[in-house]
């Protein structure tokens, strides 16, 4: 398949081996569907982002501007569902991890190459199905189906479930392939104890999302069931109960969660210790930790119910172990900000983005704990003060990581540099617009302003146009982003084998990478920071 | 496009980035153990939704096994342990290198799965005839169940074995799949990876099912 | 002391009407100042070591630092200890909040797709209005006739989710006379947004005189009992009676009497039969540029009488 050539400079590597659509489209290297996924998710990540950008312009003034209600309704579905589903749950493992995974532990690839391209397209056929409603019926539930809603309103509510439940099976499938790589193919040398805290974080995500996943997976399916049987599981007419579907969901989507933070954790690790030029400040506590935070994530789905009408002790223990959760969590940021003493900071772009990480996953995480209180949850519960926090942790968190380890793997994954300077006037646009947008709605929600509102009342007008035209600054640095990465492709200077001095396998490596990865098989003689 | 295949000894190839053919075989292995994990979770849904209906409606189910013939399901469990049974037998013939008994026996584990699906395909008939249809579709009328909510039930009873059902034919497909192969000769003593692992698959859907005869058929 | 000042929410969070809520403040402002502290710490660390350890050249000599054991001990225990004491004081105050008075005043609310229906034990019913006492222990018994609800007072600091086939309870004490907003916060549909009621708190003496008020309702003329009832049944949430303006479903201003066309083509004529049918069948007939299924049935909750009332009160609006 292909033919061989090589480039003018006379170096072949895994973009210029084999030529034409036809050899992406059926290779079987994991750097070529890391990109693959890339691609997709960017496009996804457009149409989410889009409807982000159509919300927050209604809600700019109370009563309807430009949507009627059920558009509003619909369009914040899909922001919901494509966000969760095709950008952040795919985001970090997908790309960065299968373009990452073999070369951290000195793999020529994942265990299963055939399967890992499976993933993909099982992946693209769920999102476009999942996509393919906004044509048809549309979809109005909020991404999380909650019954007996999802099960009476008159939209798309199968094709979407359906598309969701695929898309979970290709999230398990490389979770499965990813947890054999890294039990199977490290190279010689290469301890569990020696990997990057990258791979742990992707060891343990993926151990989510093949324990997690399925449950998800059969519950989705019930409610295929209900909708099309009327089995009556979930509806009360029938001696079904509505509130076990919120219980079925949330032991999945409470893992998920994890699923989306646990890579960006990883990758943050990964970058802060280059940047300090300095090895990780408690290695262990930090892989271990990214493990016990799996771990526990189980055991907390009922943090999402306390006002549900859930038992009151059931309440208590929930809001107890959630409190555990906590601690692991602390642990990681105090051992990042422990590995910046005694340092040698360099502020590049992807720097800039792990800092603005550390930045607002503090917020995230502290306005995590008021909501893990029962208290003050239940004032807070479903008001515009859990929209602020999760868009903290997830798009504070998870984006601000993926965006920085874009920055930081760019060079290795391309061959080329980016204009440096304009990458840092994106992490000024994003961060700042995200503070703009978000952290006002931290005080709607203390104020009293639920969640899902079309309109809302004239107190929360300021508030609601600041966060408004915070979105349009989040907007300008992303379309920015965009002309980094397009700039850079097509203008960039020649990278590097090794542009940030890191000590991982993969900057041992020409940049681009060749098609098997190693020339010669590495053999590994100590830990992945070894900045002595 | 090409994976740089090594040849063993044997002349099998496997892929470039394992050491060798044992490598290989161990690791596809471990795939197979964890998506079997991924299967068990997605049918452990299922059980616990089972268990707390259960616990709240005894009677309600007892009354609709009672619709049931356990002598077809009986019937069908032997079936399925038959099966499982050559399957082993199967891989077994090809790990001695008989390759002619060994599809043989996959023949015979096909035919059986076939056996279960036509027995299950006379009850599914029988009971929507008769009404019994899940949730809001049961026939109040000519039912007349003692407890209203007896479509319930029937939802279980569709969902559960309708589901396992789905994964019978993906394994008779799967199972006839490497049968094609072994006849082709394409499996030795060095290498039976897939049949392996369709192996494996089998016996996980037996094992669901030997936990859904009892909990459909003989509760109450 | 500026810091204090800021953590004083009030500012923040609406006023509180009860004395649940001045605790539940009381906790969140300690929450507040220890993550306003916590992030002192951590950002400002940050911020602090990014400054002092800026990279100068590109050789320079870092410390090999690999763990130390007892801060990491600080650091997990610290946490730990802190987490545990906000758990146990939220689980303090939460458990007042699920303390049922043994002896309250019980409102039966039941939430539907648009609208709060308040049903009080003298048969006084109410549409997104309760109207209780001050500090009197009132219980809310809450259930849902079709979605999840959920029932939302930010001045009480309480919320609890309406479901359909379960009953589940609020309770709460108001020490403030005033209105206080009452929201749905279970995502719901269409008119999610407008599901807003009020929560009016009045004088033990206001109280009494406003329920016998209402009582009277039933000697009332019958188009006023249907102007009562168009409230209360909530049809004002999708039908506009006043003007032309068009809601959820088609206007009812003018309409009794006039030619409808509907969305097959077919035009009637808007008598007493086509209301009726309209309200207790409401796929039957559908106007033209509306949808099917959106209206509830309303066959079995309305008595003969009050269908009457209705309907001789849709035929005053004009």
């Amino acid at each position: 398949m292909g033919t061989t050539t090589a480039t003018h400079s006379g170096e072949i590597n895994y973009i210029n081996e084999f030529k034409g659509l036809k050899s992406w489209f059926t290779s079987l290297d994991h750097k070529r569907i890391g990109l693959m996924y890339m691609i997709s998710v960017m496009f996804f990540f457009l149409l989410g982002g889009l409807a982000a950008l159509l919300l927050r312009l209604e809600l700019l003034k109370p009563g309807g501007q430009f949507l009627t209600p059920d558009q509003y309704n619909q369009v914040l579905t899909y922001h919901g569902a494509i966000m969760v589903f095709m950008v952040i749950i795919p985001g970090i493992p997908a790309v960065l991890g299968n373009f990452f995974l073999p070369l951290h532990i000195g793999a020529k690839d994942v265990a299963f190459p055939r399967l890992n391209l499976a993933s993909w397209y099982v992946f693209m056929f769920g999102a476009l199905l999942a996509a393919s409603t906004m044509f048809t019926s549309k979809i109005d539930t909020g991404w999380t189906f909650y019954t007996p809603y999802s099960i009476k309103t008159g939209t798309a509510v199968v094709t979407m479930v359906l598309a969701a439940f695929i898309m979970g099976m290709s999230s398990i499938l490389t979770g499965l392939n990813f947890i054999v790589t890294v039990h199977k193919l490290r190279a010689p040398g290469m301890t569990m104890h020696r990997m990057p805290l990258f791979v742990w974080a992707l060891y343990s995500t993926a151990i989510l999302q093949v324990l997690a996943t399925p449950v998800l997976g059969i519950t989705l399916l019930l409610l295929v069931a209900e909708r099309t049987l009327g089995v009556g599981i979930f509806d009360p007419a029938l001696g079904g109960d509505p509130v076990l579907f919120q219980h079925f969901f949330w032991f999945y989507s409470h893992p998920a969660v994890y699923i989306m933070i646990l890579p960006a954790m990883g990758v943050v690790s990964e970058l802060i210790t280059t940047f300090s030029k300095k090895t990780i400040f408690g290695y262990t506590a930090i892989a271990y930790s990214s493990l016990g935070i799996a771990g526990v994530s189980f055991f907390v789905w009922g943090h999402h119910m306390f006002v549900s009408g859930q038992s009151e002790i059931a309440g208590i223990v929930f809001s107890f172990i959630t409190m555990l959760v906590g601690v692991p969590t602390a642990i990681k940021m105090f051992n990042w900000l422990a590995t910046l003493y005694k340092g040698s900071i360099s502020f590049q772009s992807p720097m800039l983005y792990a800092m603005g990480f550390m930045f607002l996953f503090a917020i995230g995480g502290v306005t995590g704990i008021m909501l893990a209180v029962l208290a003050t949850d239940v004032h807070f519960h479903d008001t515009y003060f859990v929209v602020a926090h999760f868009h903290y942790v997830m798009v504070g968190g998870t984006l601000m990581a993926l965006m920085g380890g874009f920055y930081y793997w760019f060079p290795k994954m391309f061959g080329k540099m980016y204009n440096e300077s304009l990458a840092r006037l994106t992490f000024i646009f994003i961060f700042v617009g995200f503070n703009v947008t978000f952290f006002p709605q931290f005080i709607l929600g203390a104020m009293g302003m639920p969640r899902r509102y079309f309109d809302y009342i004239p107190a929360y007008q300021s508030l609601n146009a600041i966060s408004t035209v915070g979105s349009w600054l989040i907007g300008t640095g992303f379309l920015l982003s965009l002309y980094v990465l397009v700039q850079g492709l097509r203008k960039g200077e020649k990278a590097p084998a090794n542009p940030w001095g890191s000590k991982t396998l993969e900057w041992t490596v020409p940049s681009p990478p060749i098609h098997t990865n190693f020339e010669v098989d590495p053999i590994v003689k100590a830990g992945p920071y070894e900045y002595k | 496009m090409s994976t740089n295949n090594h040849a063993s000894t044997s002349g099998h190839h496997f892929a470039h980035h394992f050491r060798d053919a044992n490598h290989e075989f161990e690791s596809a292995k471990q795939g197979i153990w964890l998506f079997m994990v991924t299967e068990i979770l997605m049918f452990g849904g299922l059980f616990v939704a089972y268990t707390i209906f259960h616990n709240i409606y005894p009677e309600m189910f007892a009354e609709g096994a009672k619709q049931l013939d356990w002598r077809m399901g009986f019937f069908n469990t032997l079936v399925l342990i038959m099966s499982s049974l050559t399957m082993a037998l199967g891989i077994y013939y090809l790990q001695v290198g008989q390759s002619k008994k060994a599809v043989r026996s996959l023949a015979i584990t096909l035919v059986c799965g076939a056996i279960f699906m036509v027995v299950k395909y006379f009850e599914y008939t029988a009971k929507i005839h008769h009404g019994f249809l899940p949730g809001r579709f049961l026939d109040v009328h000519h039912v007349n169940p003692e407890h209203a909510n007896l479509g319930l039930y029937f939802g279980f009873y569709f969902c559960m074995t309708g589901l396992h059902g789905i994964h019978v034919l993906l394994g008779m497909g799967l199972i006839t799949w490497v049968m094609i192969r072994a006849m082709k000769g394409e499996f030795g003593p060095d290498y039976y990876t897939p049949v392996e692992g369709v192996g494996i698959f089998w016996h996980i859907v037996d094992l669901i099912w030997i936990f859904l005869f009892p909990l459909l058929y003989l509760v109450g | 002391m500026f810091w204090l000042n800021l953590a004083h929410a009030e500012s923040l969070m609406p006023t509180a009407a009860t004395d649940v809520a001045a605790q539940v403040d009381n906790l969140y402002k300690f929450l507040l100042i220890s993550s306003f502290i916590s992030c002192a710490i951590l950002i400002g660390g940050m911020i602090f070591f990014a400054m002092k350890y800026k990279r100068k050249t590109d050789n320079d000599k870092t410390a090999y630092i690999t763990h130390n054991t007892f801060l990491e001990f600080l650091w997990s225990f610290i946490p730990l200890v802190i987490f545990l004491g906000v758990f146990g004081w939220g689980w303090h105050i939460y458990h007042q909040m699920r303390h049922m008075p043994e002896n309250g005043l019980e409102i039966h609310v039941t939430g539907k797709q648009w609208a709060w229906e308040v049903q009080y034990k003298s048969g006084v019913k109410t549409a997104n209005l309760v109207v209780v006492p001050i500090d009197t222990d009132v219980k809310l018994i809450l259930n849902s006739m079709d979605v999840i609800h959920s029932f939302y007072v930010p001045s009480f600091r309480i919320k609890q989710d309406a479901v359909p086939g379960r009953y589940t309870a609020l309770t709460f004490n108001a020490n403030k006379l005033g209105d206080f907003h009452i929201f749905c916060t279970e995502y719901c549909g269409t008119q999610h947004s407008g599901m807003i009621g009020t929560l009016k708190v009045v004088s033990k003496e206001d109280y009494d005189k406003w329920l016998e008020e209402e009582s009277k309702v039933s000697t009332l003329p019958l188009a006023q009992r249907g102007e009562k009832l168009f409230q209360v049944k909530a049809c004002a949430g999708c039908h506009s009676a006043s003007d032309m303006s068009v809601k959820v479903g088609p206007t009812l201003y003018k309409k009794f009497g006039a030619e409808e066309e509907l969305n097959d083509g077919q035009k009637l004529k808007v008598d007493e039969n086509y209301v009726r049918d309209s309200i207790l069948n409401p796929n039957t007939h559908i106007v033209k540029g509306f949808q099917a299924n959106v209206m509830p049935s309303f066959q079995g909750q309305l008595s003969e009488v009050e269908l009457s009332a209705l309907i001789e009160y849709i035929k005053t609006l004009k």
